[in-house]
């Protein structure tokens, strides 16, 4: 059955829905909210969002986009080039090779997953950013942006199963 | 070795993935090296973003005001108390500034002293916020086309903020003073002695190279010392909090926390700064 233009372009629109809200979730990390304290802890809303679809719908999300999500993420935090670049790939490589664990699981294994991989790209980034930068960094800051993700999460993957109800299943 | 299965099954994908690995490697690297090489891609993805950080921003401002306001309600008594008290303070300073600015005023008279170029100051919003734990910058709303040049001085009412590290034609980014790569040069108010201050991602930025004999003391005022780029001399930046073995450490005076405006200092080269309106220091 052939699809006429409409239905097609609504198609792709319903396909890029994870890409636009992974860029949109960048966007919105840097908003100042103008509470006190809570940039330094702000969670990682686009990792959590990579996270979600390597593990329901990597197909929608192809590696190049995760490459190209994290350089824009670094020029938008004006951090050094590439560490999210390198630090969300790694992530995603891992957890979409691994999706198979947490597909089809409870809520609870899908978020322990997270704990560990949050964790894992927080240590990436503290690393990458003290060698860059000559110095050891204090981790702390990051421990509780670690936390504070960790915790988000499940409100963040409500939002996110319920945009992954708007995209078709692909045919086969 | 972690199995990279399903999505990563083809060869294709495998070599993609570890190309892309070794691509965001290389401009790491590079980036380090030169960080000059990538700063047009940033320009302009700063850009293009910040008229729609800018218009996300605001909502959300206005929102927070709101929060803020019914909060202030609740300690109105209190804060007017505060202020009157406040207030009279700042009139005995008054009348000592202008005391001073008189017996200055006849000094340079005296001295036949030529004022320079006066200061501008360019207003603009804060619309994007130090994202992530270890990077300590801001983007504002204005840009080359708002007179924002490279290395200008960022301050908020209560002292220097930080420094214009890029410009685009409507955005432009400010690393504050804590970050791990800021360095201003400064000296300590009272003695004239010079420093360097240099940010590593804390709240209390440290005090480098002061010479060896030089004796520092808690509570001293560090200001800008105008050394080096376009920095106006005598800018507040922060007090003296920790003398010790682990080095000198300043705390600013500028907060980082709930930043929405912020000015820029427009000083000319060899200009000279004419006291701001609010700087009455020892």
């Amino acid at each position: 059955m052939q699809m006429t233009l409409l239905q097609r372009l609504d198609l792709y629109l319903r396909f890029s829905l994870p890409v636009a809200l992974t860029i949109l979730l960048a966007i919105l990390g840097v908003v100042p909210l103008h509470a006190p304290s809570y940039a330094p802890v702000a969670p990682m809303l686009v990792l959590a969002s990579l996270y979600y679809w390597a593990i329901y719908r990597p197909q929608m999300m192809p590696l190049i986009l995760v490459f190209l999500v994290g350089l824009f993420h670094d020029i938008l935090i004006g951090g050094p080039l590439g560490v999210n670049a390198l630090a969300y790939l790694a992530a995603y490589g891992l957890v979409a090779g691994q999706r198979r664990v947490f597909l089809g699981k409870s809520f609870g294994v899908v978020w322990w997953g997270f704990m560990l991989v949050a964790g894992a790209v927080e240590a990436l980034r503290w690393i990458l950013i003290s060698a860059l930068g000559g110095t050891v960094l204090d981790p702390l800051p990051g421990f509780f942006t670690y936390v504070s993700s960790v915790g988000v999460y499940p409100l963040l993957s409500l939002l996110f199963s319920s945009v992954h109800k708007l995209i078709p299943m692909p045919e086969h | 070795m972690m199995r990279i299965a399903v999505p990563l099954r083809s060869f294709a994908q495998r070599f993609a993935f570890v190309l892309l690995l070794a691509c965001a490697v290389a401009i790491m690297l590079v980036g380090k090296a030169d960080p000059l090489t990538f700063e047009r891609a940033r320009t302009e993805v700063t850009d293009l973003v910040t008229p729609l950080l800018d218009a996300i921003a605001q909502p959300v401002a206005t929102a927070a005001r709101v929060v803020d306001e019914a909060e202030q309600l609740f300690a109105l008594r209190d804060e007017n108390a505060r202020l009157r008290e406040e207030n009279a303070r700042l009139k005995q300073w008054q009348s000592a500034a202008l005391n001073l600015q008189s017996e200055n005023d006849q000094l340079r008279e005296l001295l036949a002293y030529q004022p320079k170029d006066a200061v501008r100051y360019i207003t603009a919003r804060v619309v994007g916020d130090r994202g992530g734990a270890f990077v300590r910058s801001i983007l504002i709303n204005e840009g080359s086309d708002g007179g924002v040049k490279k290395g200008q001085a960022a301050l908020v009412s209560d002292g220097l903020l930080g420094r214009v590290a890029s410009v685009g034609e409507n955005s432009a980014r400010v690393l504050l003073i804590t970050d791990l790569n800021s360095r201003i040069p400064v000296m300590v108010q009272e003695t004239r002695i010079r420093a360097v201050l240099a940010g590593d991602n804390s709240q209390t930025p440290r005090l480098v190279f002061l010479s060896a004999n030089a004796t520092v003391k808690k509570g001293q005022r560090i200001v800008t010392s105008g050394h080096g780029d376009a920095f106006p001399p005598g800018l507040p930046v922060g007090e003296i909090t920790e003398v010790g073995e682990a080095g000198v450490r300043v705390r600013a005076f500028a907060s980082e926390d709930r930043l929405r405006f912020i000015r820029l200092v427009d000083f000319g080269r060899d200009g000279i700064l004419t006291p701001p309106s609010a700087g009455v220091s020892e």
